[in-house]
């Protein structure tokens, strides 16, 4: 057996590893397999670290914003001052506590008013680094599966990409490889709307003939199967002839580089946004979206 | 302390060991501050922690074999935590490529300086994407921008991050 010489062995093994994971590249494109088994080891280990950074960070901004960058105004003695900065403190707290409530009532409205849409609330616990996307505190055993739906009150946010015991990962609405179906709200023009990797949307397959507004606000269409109808998905920010098709991009409604608290649309079948007064008439599909677990409601 | 060279021109590279569980540790602190950073201070996703942590360990043990697996371990979990979208490799092969350049420089060079890491961690920073556009545009067949100015501000930024988070990991090492 030839021997190798120590100087080369690291360079053999580098080699070795890079061939493995080419392979294990390879097989992935080639059978369409996410490694599923690995991610979930890996998410279901690192996310309740997530979720406590999260926390964490969360209580930082909150007392760096509303506590030391107001702090210079100060200028009573050093007792009073004291006494000052505590209160403070307690304020900034209560502030964040009081903004969080604010962002959950809203969600709690939006919720009510649909209450035919079975959906449930979950918060953004990190993000990805190469593609658009987020990680939610909630999975599985809440009800949450794969191509589920995912909103805020303000609009659409994207997808459910995959769903682990505890945790879901979301693709975003601006990344490349996402989309929904939408349409224009006036001209009830539809065309699928699309991300580039960018803050701004993409509508494309609107035909030049068409006429479109600047600011004229985008809806889904509902043809998805993913989203219901009607839900706001952003305004017209630019408008351009192209060939054949105009080239229109849209501004999100969605604040999708700010997300605390989303909607997760625990439904895989296609949906009917109702509004208060025909509620009654909501029928959910799918069974396990229709009683999703008691636990999991907020 | 520069333990590089003594006054015979002979090089004594020192070899830092590390407390037990540092390393473990220091990982997965940067991974879940990678996650958890950018959902309040958006502008914190320009940094690449687990490839900060990778060239210091590297540049630090000055072993090739251990800095390339150790990157290869950060780079699979950085894939792990990405999603679906990010194939198991991608960050794998370009953070095990970095982990091994890393430790061989390491061993060869002193990188205890805080100008020598700054422009060893930038062009780290450089290759590593080079190495993701790479895998992306041959293994992947995606079509991805070679340079922009975005990297450039990105590995200014992360070099400078790193001059600092360096010192702090030098609190790690066993005496």
């Amino acid at each position: 057996m030839v021997a190798i010489p120590s100087r080369h062995k690291s360079l053999v093994l580098l080699a070795g590893v890079i061939v493995l994971q080419v392979l294990m590249l390879a097989v992935q494109i080639k059978r369409d397999s996410e490694g599923r088994l690995i991610r979930v080891w890996t998410v279901g280990a690192v996310s309740p670290f997530e979720r406590a950074g999260s926390s964490g960070f969360g209580w930082f901004r909150t007392t760096w914003r509303h506590y030391f960058a107001l702090q210079n105004t100060t200028k009573e003695n050093e007792q009073i001052r004291r006494e000052n900065d505590a209160l403070k403190l307690q304020i900034s707290q209560l502030q964040g506590k009081a903004a969080e409530a604010d962002r959950l009532a809203v969600l709690l409205n939006f919720r009510q008013s649909h209450a035919g849409v079975p959906m449930i609330a979950a918060r953004v616990i990190g993000t990805g680094t190469a593609s658009l996307t987020i990680q939610l505190d909630r999975g599985e055993r809440d009800g949450i599966r794969k191509d589920m739906g995912v909103i805020t009150p303000d609009g659409v946010v994207g997808k459910v990409v995959e769903s682990y015991p505890n945790a879901s990962q979301v693709l975003l609405l601006t990344d490349k490889e996402s989309g929904v179906g939408a349409m224009l709200a006036d001209s009830r023009t539809q065309s699928p709307v699309g991300g580039q990797g960018e803050p701004l949307l993409v509508m494309k397959y609107v035909p030049n003939d068409d006429t479109v507004n600047l600011g004229e606000r985008v809806i889904t269409s509902g043809m998805d199967r993913i989203f219901p109808r009607d839900l706001p998905v952003g305004t017209v920010a630019e408008i351009k002839s192209g060939n054949p098709f105009k080239q229109i991009r849209i501004k999100p409604a969605a604040n999708l580089e700010r997300l605390e608290e989303v909607l997760v649309l625990l439904s895989l079948r296609p949906l009917e946004m109702k509004n208060e007064e025909n509620t009654g008439d909501a029928q959910p599909h799918a069974p396990g979206a229709a009683n999703p677990p008691q636990a999991a409601r907020r | 302390m520069n333990d590089a060279f003594d006054i015979r021109g002979e090089s004594h590279i020192e070899v830092h060991k590390f407390r037990g569980g540092a390393i473990i540790v220091a990982t997965l602190l940067a991974l879940v501050i990678q996650a958890a950073l950018p959902v309040h201070f958006s502008k914190a996703a320009i940094l690449d922690l687990p490839l900060l942590v990778t060239i210091y360990f590297g540049l630090s043990r000055r072993n090739p074999s251990t800095g390339l697996l150790l990157g290869m371990v950060i780079g699979l979990l950085q894939d792990s935590l990405s999603g679906p979208r990010v194939p198991l490799g991608l960050y794998g092969i370009a953070k095990t490529i970095i982990g091994y350049l890393a430790s061989s420089i390491g061993a060869r060079l002193d990188t205890e300086h805080p100008a020598a890491r700054f422009a060893l961690t930038a062009a780290f920073f450089v290759a590593h994407q080079g190495l993701m556009v790479l895998t992306r545009r041959i293994l992947l067949a995606q079509q991805e921008s070679w340079f922009n100015v975005h990297l450039f501000v990105a590995a200014l930024v992360n070099a400078f991050v790193a001059v600092f988070l360096f010192l702090l990991l030098d609190r790690l090492r066993r005496n």
